[in-house]
């Protein structure tokens, strides 16, 4: 009868847990402390760019009588950011962003394009270039042109109605083991075509990985119609091909004590192995390929059919703000796309963007994906 | 257990279960919650997407090479796992049902760890023993995962099995295995079934085991729901493999159902427990055998793990472990809150999916037409794809903003959790001996006390073994939990560990591996805690 008794309390116990537990950490409202320091943070911002929050405090001030607005913002589960920082947009605008994540980027696109019309959210984050036509085709977005997009170059604005705002930055590219690697360090990307490297190369998937598809592209946009020839060099060559970006780079890459020491990843892996090393390190342990490097933009946009079209709009004058985009490189390793913001010192010693990123228009990849990794395939699995 | 049957004077105008409206109303929560969270999301999902689908594209896309590929490589490593796993199980399910001695509590709970970990961890390990490749090292992954099925679901009902039955057909000479083979195999059948029904169903469904282990020019339904719909945006296909994979999923319960049915057992009178202490040296060997099996299954995943959580600057330390109470050196909420949010989610998922599928339960084993029809449908949630149902909940659940809220998750993690109850407490139900209902009737007993002194009884220890699957899916889901829309702030651990595992810096995988371990600890412990009470085996009466 006791242990029956303990159970039932037991039992009573979990689910008062569940109920207490679950609910706590959904809300993003930071305590007081922090929003009085996201406040600060918010007062730095406005140095750096007054207007743009100025203009930002007057709506909010207009805003003031009716309640606030909870906005979602509706992303992958790569995406974080800290809650101080949402903290001091509430400061700015009055309304408060919930953010929910689910999947990849590429799920994070199907999303949007089978709920248009009716989103889950009021502004979308992570659609990347690779994916961008599939949105635009879809209409799944309303143009905003945010102020702040003079401080982004323009060569990141690859929608020119403004439909989606560039946030952040990332290069794919071929990095190399500086201990491991066979003979000379290769410096271009016609170099991997060796034997001895491609050999020592592993590359993802396309289809189930996102820095593969990267990689296949950056060689179809380099060799046009030689691609093929390219990958040809390479499978004679022996190159290893993987699932997905963490086998690769954990199990086949000297990273993780594989064998290979030329693999497919992010320009930023060097600082963040630098970062993260144990034990410490002094330098970098591995070095990118630049020649290789294949850019990637992230893009904000408004949903279409959201209630809320100026708040959302707010919030991705915000996300362009140097409050948000200084958080961006040391939560997410990817670089911001206003380019008044200052970089972390590990970003600037141990890796960089490359001056001159091979890349590929949306229209043309969404076109030709389906074919081009078929024929991929076709060259890689025979 | 005495079968103690208090003086009752009211009496009984039948057990409740006889009643026809009493069925109706028994059925309504877990038709309801069917319903709404299987059924509605899929249709959903399926008439938004086969608006876009011509005829000829179905037939196109059902005739073409890569689906008949697919097909036939999902059913294949699906038999063939289901073979493995409960050839695996058994061995151990023997065991643990047979024997009492030292460790065995721990060694039923420490098979369920499995289940909470990574699947690019366990893929991992399997890959760097080195010794099997492709399809084989699938199903040896599915072994490794899916063994905890045979060995708690099998064990629990052999356990129940009367002693005195095998140790009469061994004093009229039968050897060993005749008497397994003629007595104890035909009394396991129904708890083998609803096994391998479910392991089926896993392996049927499986996603990132195939994408590791398998390669990158292996795939099955599942993974090419998942291409078609996300990477290739073929949404017309990915619609139809859903379809086929649905079709397929739902005959599997049918004929499961209909298995299940057939080879049910009462199990009648009173029974002497089963389990013995450890006495021969043949006992001793068995012991160690199974033991050894279970090491093999569950610690070599785990060994790794183990070591990379210790594992700080090229010597041994605690800083991955004292890492997880700290704020994460790259943005991803702390591990130590994830911990509790995956532990509140399973609280939540467990309590769902006891009430569910008990009640579910009870419902089947009336047997009628609710009944069967229930069976069927509690068993196909966990063979429907996590692209199908994530984005099913997505179409289906626009109105009051449930699609992001914090209960889809446990909601979600509760329907993979139902099978299992049902599958565990069904064939504890349906060996109620009839003749104990009717003499409790008899002597007076109302329908409720005839319900409490003979089916709950049964339902008890079966609840309790269902408990700890519950709690373990919850804990260790990773597949369906990726589809659905949180709240940041509300990762679990498997979220968090995926995140940790996939980006580049050791202490990021350091502090991945230490919060494996400690997910794995945690449900090694739930299972202990929820089956302390079972004793030695025989659970009713």
């Amino acid at each position: 009868m006791t242990r029956k008794l303990l159970a039932l309390i037991a039992m009573f116990a979990l689910v008062a847990a569940a109920c207490g537990g679950s609910d706590s950490p959904a809300a993003v409202t930071g305590d007081p402390t922090t929003t009085a320091d996201a406040a600060d943070t918010a007062d730095d911002a406005a140095m750096l760019d007054e207007e743009a929050v100025d203009a930002a405090a007057e709506e909010a001030t207009q805003e003031g009588s009716v309640d606030p607005i909870e906005l979602v913002l509706v992303t992958h589960d790569s995406f974080f950011i800290p809650d101080e920082v949402w903290a001091a947009f509430e400061a700015e605008t009055g309304n408060t962003v919930t953010v929910v994540a689910s999947g990849d980027a590429g799920e994070v696109v199907s999303r949007a394009v089978l709920t248009a019309g009716q989103p889950e959210g009021d502004v979308m984050f992570g659609i990347d270039s690779t994916f961008l036509q599939r949105g635009l085709d879809a209409d799944v977005f309303e143009p905003h042109t945010s102020p702040l997009l003079s401080t982004v170059d323009d060569a990141l604005r690859l929608d020119p109605t403004d439909r989606v705002t560039p946030i952040s930055v990332s290069d794919v590219c071929v990095n190399y083991w500086l201990d491991a690697i066979p003979g000379d360090a290769p410096t271009t990307l016609d170099d991997l075509r060796t034997a001895e490297n491609a050999a020592a190369l592993v590359v993802q998937n396309p289809e189930t990985s996102s820095p593969g598809f990267a990689f296949l592209l950056a060689t179809i946009a380099r060799y046009g119609d030689g691609w093929e020839d390219y990958w040809t060099d390479l499978v004679d060559g022996g190159v290893t091909v993987s699932s997905g970006w963490s086998e690769a780079y954990y199990t086949e890459y000297a990273a993780g004590g594989g064998e290979k020491s030329i693999v497919v990843s992010y320009a930023t892996s060097p600082p963040a192995d630098v970062l993260f090393a144990d034990p410490p390190v002094d330098a970098a342990v591995s070095a990118v390929l630049d020649d290789s490097c294949f850019r990637q933009v992230e893009f904000a946009g408004i949903l279409a059919g959201t209630e809320h079209p100026e708040a959302a709009a707010e919030l991705i004058d915000f996300m362009l703000s140097p409050t948000y985009q200084a958080e961006i490189p040391l939560n997410m390793f990817v670089y911001p796309a206003n380019s008044t913001v200052e970089l972390p010192a590990e970003f600037v010693e141990y890796g960089s963007l490359v001056d001159d990123p091979i890349t590929l228009e949306p229209a043309e990849i969404e076109a030709n994906r389906l074919d081009w990794t078929a024929r991929w395939a076709e060259i890689v699995f025979g | 257990m005495a079968a103690s049957v208090p003086p009752v004077t009211r009496a009984g105008r039948g057990a409740p279960s006889r009643s026809h409206l009493g069925g109706v109303l028994l059925a309504i929560v877990p038709v309801g919650f069917l319903a709404v969270f299987v059924a509605w999301p899929i249709v959903a999902i399926t008439r938004r997407t086969a608006g876009e689908l011509g005829g000829g594209r179905l037939v196109e896309v059902l005739t073409s090479g890569r689906f008949v590929d697919a097909l036939v490589a999902t059913v294949g490593q699906t038999l063939v796992s289901v073979l493995a796993t409960v050839m695996v199980g058994l061995p151990i399910a023997a065991v643990i049902a047979r024997f009492s001695f030292p460790g065995r509590d721990v060694l039923r709970a420490v098979v369920l760890v499995p289940f909470v970990l990574p699947t690019l961890v366990v893929a991992t390990a399997i890959d760097q023993l080195g010794v099997l490749e492709g399809w084989a090292a699938v199903v040896a992954a599915h072994v490794v995962f899916n063994v905890a099925i045979v060995v708690r679901l099998v064990g629990g009902w052999w356990a129940g099995i009367d002693r005195r039955r095998i140790e009469a057909a061994a004093t009229l000479g039968a050897s060993p295995v005749e008497v397994f083979r003629t007595i104890t195999f035909p009394l396991l059948r129904p708890a083998v079934a609803a096994a391998a029904a479910m392991i089926g169903l896993f392996s049927f469904t499986s996603f990132g085991v195939i994408l590791v282990l398998g390669g990158p020019a292996r795939f099955t339904i599942e993974t090419d729901i998942h291409r078609f719909a996300i990477f290739r945006g073929e949404l017309d296909v990915a619609a139809v493999l859903g379809g086929v994979q649905l079709v397929t999923v739902a005959a599997f319960a049918v004929v499961a159902a209909r298995l299940q049915r057939r080879v049910s057992v009462a199990r009648r009178g009173r029974r002497v427990p089963l389990a013995r202490p450890v006495a021969t040296a043949a006992d001793r060997v068995m012991v160690v055998l199974a033991t050894a099996l279970t090491v093999v299954v569950v610690v070599l995943p785990l060994g790794s793990l183990v070591v990379g959580s210790f594992r700080v600057g090229g010597g041994w330390g605690l800083g991955h472990w004292r890492s997880l109470a700290e704020a994460p050196p790259v943005g991803a909420t702390r591990s130590l809150d994830a911990l509790v949010t995956s532990l509140s989610f399973a609280a939540g998922a467990a309590v769902i999916a006891l009430v569910v599928g008990g009640l579910a339960a009870i419902v089947i084993a009336r047997g009628d037409r609710i009944g069967r029809l229930v069976e069927v449908a509690g068993l196909i949630p966990i063979g429907v794809s996590a692209v199908t149902l994530g984005f099913g909940y997505l179409l289906a659940f626009t109105a009051f903003d449930f699609r992001r809220s914090i209960w889809l998750v446990p909601v979600a993690h509760a329907v993979i959790g139902v099978p299992f109850v049902i599958g565990a407490a069904v064939p504890a139900l349906r060996s109620v001996d009839p003749r104990r209902r009717e003499a409790v009737a008899a002597l007076g007993g109302s329908p409720w006390r005839v319900w409490l002194d003979s089916d709950a009884r049964a339902l008890a220890p079966a609840l309790r073994t269902a408990t700890g699957f519950a709690a373990a899916v919850s804990l260790g889901e990773f597949g369906a939990t990726t589809f659905l829309s949180r709240p940041q702030g509300s990762e679990t651990a498997p979220v968090v560990m995926f995140k940790l595992l996939s980006r580049p810096g050791d202490l990021l995988q350091g502090q991945a591996m230490a919060l494996a371990v400690a997910l794995a600890g945690l449900v090694a412990v739930i299972a202990l805690v929820v089956d302390r009470r079972r004793g030695d085996g025989i659970g009713w009466l």
